[in-house]
């Protein structure tokens, strides 16, 4: 039965997305926060910083790091002493982070980060796209990706317990539009506290740093042993598919909100055309859906909310009967003339008996906006390929020919 | 000295390694309520074949460049966690990863004033990468990178002096100190990890392997950089020298420190040798008469 989300209006707030992932992490109680400052990241550290001042963490200690390489890497020791450990990046200090990403996860340290998602240089631009996270995809860190502010927010909850959990112990990220969910208000409710001490149990690791019992975190592990960590790390994964689903559901039972687990399905029951994308993008693709639909065009939304682990299973069997699939992506990978989810999508599909023509298109790359006559292009392409076949698989959107 | 045993036997550090011995004489000063962090290097490398390790106080090796950070992380949880108070943080770490990669995390970490000590343990190059040189490295030292030839007499530059940059970010306590001399390194990283904030311990290490002399020679090597005022012994509290170790009145010449080390065999046999022996003379008379040797 697909869950639904009833927010209850007299808590609702309106408020900065920023303010709101700030305060979701608040109310998860951590004992390290460590970030540089990089916008569009800011106001949620400066969030922080101001909770912190006012006395409103307990038993949390905010660095103020020199550098997105330390605020991560301060935050492999905070982590490796069983502390509650959280940081917040974008775009070149997600970049700068990527030694230290690999050595988390291998380390299998629970860290949980936000990333308000930003292009990435050169050239510079602070606005948004997805290159930034998706650049990161083989460094062992859980990616969720954010529809909206208000599941930004509460899905910091949730992956404090997903990463948390001892049978997965990896790290992860929520992954926001830069801007356009970050810096934007609109009416959220904001975490609970009561209901999250309850949800989100204190962070209790197995093994720490500890006098008591020396361990060593952080052998060198020679060819007779490199390749089972390699192995478990997956494994982990593998169970993080699962979790994620299961706390999605639990999330919905104790707070009444519901967002998707590993993906979230909008009006693909019996659709024609399916359309996949992630984050902020699906709320215009959902109201596009539903003028078309007035006009009985069977398009519906397949939102991918984990890009790791990949839900593959799950997209296989939303889309097994479609007679297109669409994936949107917020990133390329250069020298494939393809984004990441069309790849990836298309990698699932085969050695299977699905056999549905799967369309790519790179879109809103540095924040370049997407109207809805965008969408409406892409759908009407749509349907010529259910006519006629594919012709193109992948391509640039929305390219000013002029500029080339 | 049942604390010997908090860095156990059996690594595959090389006879008469350096890194063994400070590391062991660390230990002995902090006691084992403490938390080790080191960053990518030989010390690492050889106490650490997973799944052994010679650490019997809890240990963690991160990436090359950012043991400060680490560490600054490690104090933090515990404070948060309400742990810090007994527990001290060491962070232990050559000079690679001390003057050169690591510096801004360092940095970062001294200017924070976290309560914790960094133990630099100097070879003066990149040992566990084949003897390249790093910013430690001594005028006219050959290593692989910086080697003599027939238009170079070796690394151009002096050693870059970290103790200073250290200082100047406000540390209590900074310290040199020598291998050859277990005595002053202990009790130096005892005060050093006694006293409250951020400080420094910096202690010349000299490699077999990289310098080129016998195995059995470490400490005479060592010594023998301290007796010639090449490497001064003191002790700086808040910016201050409050300790110098006297060397005596007869200096040893540089010619002794040198000629025991392969690394500078080339300034006795070079045309314009002299010379050069005399610019290191220069660098050991500045010292003598810096500090007071």
């Amino acid at each position: 039965m697909p869950r639904e989300t009833t927010m209850d209006k007299s808590k609702m707030v309106v408020v900065e997305g920023s303010y709101a992932v700030a305060h979701s992490v608040k109310v998860c109680r951590p004992n390290v926060i460590s970030a540089y400052p990089i916008t569009p990241q800011t106001h949620i550290v400066e969030d922080l910083s101001q909770f912190m001042a006012d006395g409103e963490i307990p038993n949390c200690e905010y660095i103020n790091v020199e550098s997105e390489f330390s605020a991560l890497s301060a935050l492999v020791g905070s982590s490796a002493v069983g502390a509650r450990s959280y940081s917040a990046t974008t775009s070149q200090g997600l970049e700068l982070m990527h030694e230290v990403l690999f050595n988390v996860s291998g380390m299998r340290l629970p860290i949980v980060m936000t990333v308000a998602n930003r292009a990435v240089s050169a050239p510079i631009s602070i606005w948004n796209d997805q290159q930034d996270s998706i650049a990161q995809r083989d460094t062992g860190w859980i990616q969720l990706y954010a529809e909206n502010i208000q599941e930004a927010s509460d899905m910091t909850a949730q992956l404090f317990k997903i990463s948390e959990d001892k049978d997965i112990m990896m790290p992860s990220m929520a992954c926001m539009d830069g801007f356009i969910l970050s810096h934007v208000y609109e009416p959220v409710v904001l975490l609970e506290q009561d209901i999250t001490d309850e949800f989100l149990p204190p962070f209790n690791p197995e093994r720490t740093l500890d006098p008591s019992n020396p361990l060593t975190f952080g052998a060198f592990a020679d060819p007779n042993y490199y390749t089972e960590f390699r192995y478990l790390q997956e494994q982990a994964m593998q169970t993080a598919l699962k979790k994620i689903e299961t706390v999605a559901d639990e999330f919905s039972d104790m707070y009444g909100r519901y967002f998707g687990g590993l993906i979230d399905e909008y009006q693909t029951e019996d659709a024609d055309i399916i359309i996949m994308a992630m984050g902020s993008i699906v709320g215009t693709i959902k109201d596009v859906i539903d003028r078309l639909r007035e006009n009985n065009v069977k398009v519906g939304l397949l939102k991918v909310r984990a890009f790791r682990p990949f839900p593959a299973e799950a997209i296989k069997n939303v889309i097994k009967d479609a007679k297109v699939v669409v994936v949107l992506d917020k990133n390329i990978s250069l020298g494939m003339n393809a984004g990441a989810l069309f790849i990836e999508t298309k990698s699932v599909l085969y050695n299977t008996d699905i056999d549905v023509p799967v369309t790519g298109y790179m879109i809103g790359h540095g924040g370049r906006d997407i109207p809805t006559s965008t969408i409406d292009k892409i759908i009407d392409d749509a349907k010529e390929i259910m006519k006629s076949g594919i012709k193109t698989e992948s391509q640039f959107t929305d390219l000013k020919e002029e500029l080339v | 000295m049942n604390q010997i045993s908090l860095l156990a036997p059996g690594h595959s550090g090389c006879a008469g390694c350096c890194d063994a011995m400070a590391a062991k004489f660390t230990l002995m000063g902090a006691g084992d309520n403490c938390i080790v962090v080191s960053p990518t290097g030989c010390l690492e490398v050889m106490t650490t074949p997973y799944p052994e390790t010679s650490w019997d106080v809890p240990w963690i090796h991160s990436l090359f460049e950012n043991a400060g950070a680490v560490a600054s992380g490690i104090e933090a949880g515990l404070k948060a966690l309400g742990k810090k108070e007994k527990t001290k943080v060491i962070a232990m770490g050559g000079d690679g990863a001390t003057l050169d990669i690591g510096l801004q995390a360092i940095s970062g970490a001294f200017e924070r004033g976290h309560d914790f000590t960094y133990v630099c343990i100097d070879n003066e190059a990149y040992m566990n990468t084949g003897v390249q040189r790093s910013g430690a490295t001594p005028y006219n030292a050959s290593t692989t990178t910086s080697p003599a030839g027939k238009v170079s007499f070796g690394n151009p530059r002096p050693k870059k002096n970290m103790p200073a940059i250290i200082a100047a970010h406000g540390s209590p306590y900074v310290a040199t100190t020598s291998l050859a001399y277990p005595k002053d390194m202990i009790a130096k990283v005892k005060k050093a990890t006694e006293i409250e904030g951020p400080t420094y311990i910096h202690c010349h290490a000299p490699c077999t392997t990289g310098w080129g002399f016998d195995t059995s020679k470490t400490v005479e090597v060592a010594k023998m950089a301290v007796k010639t005022g090449l490497w001064p012994l003191y002790e700086m509290e808040n910016g201050v020298v409050t300790k110098v170790r006297k060397i005596g009145k007869v200096k040893a010449p540089v010619e002794d420190y040198l000629k025991m080390q392969r690394r500078f065999k080339h300034l006795f046999t070079m045309e314009g040798g002299e010379e050069e022996i005399a610019k290191i003379q220069d660098i050991a008379n500045m010292n003598i008469e810096e500090y007071g040797l």
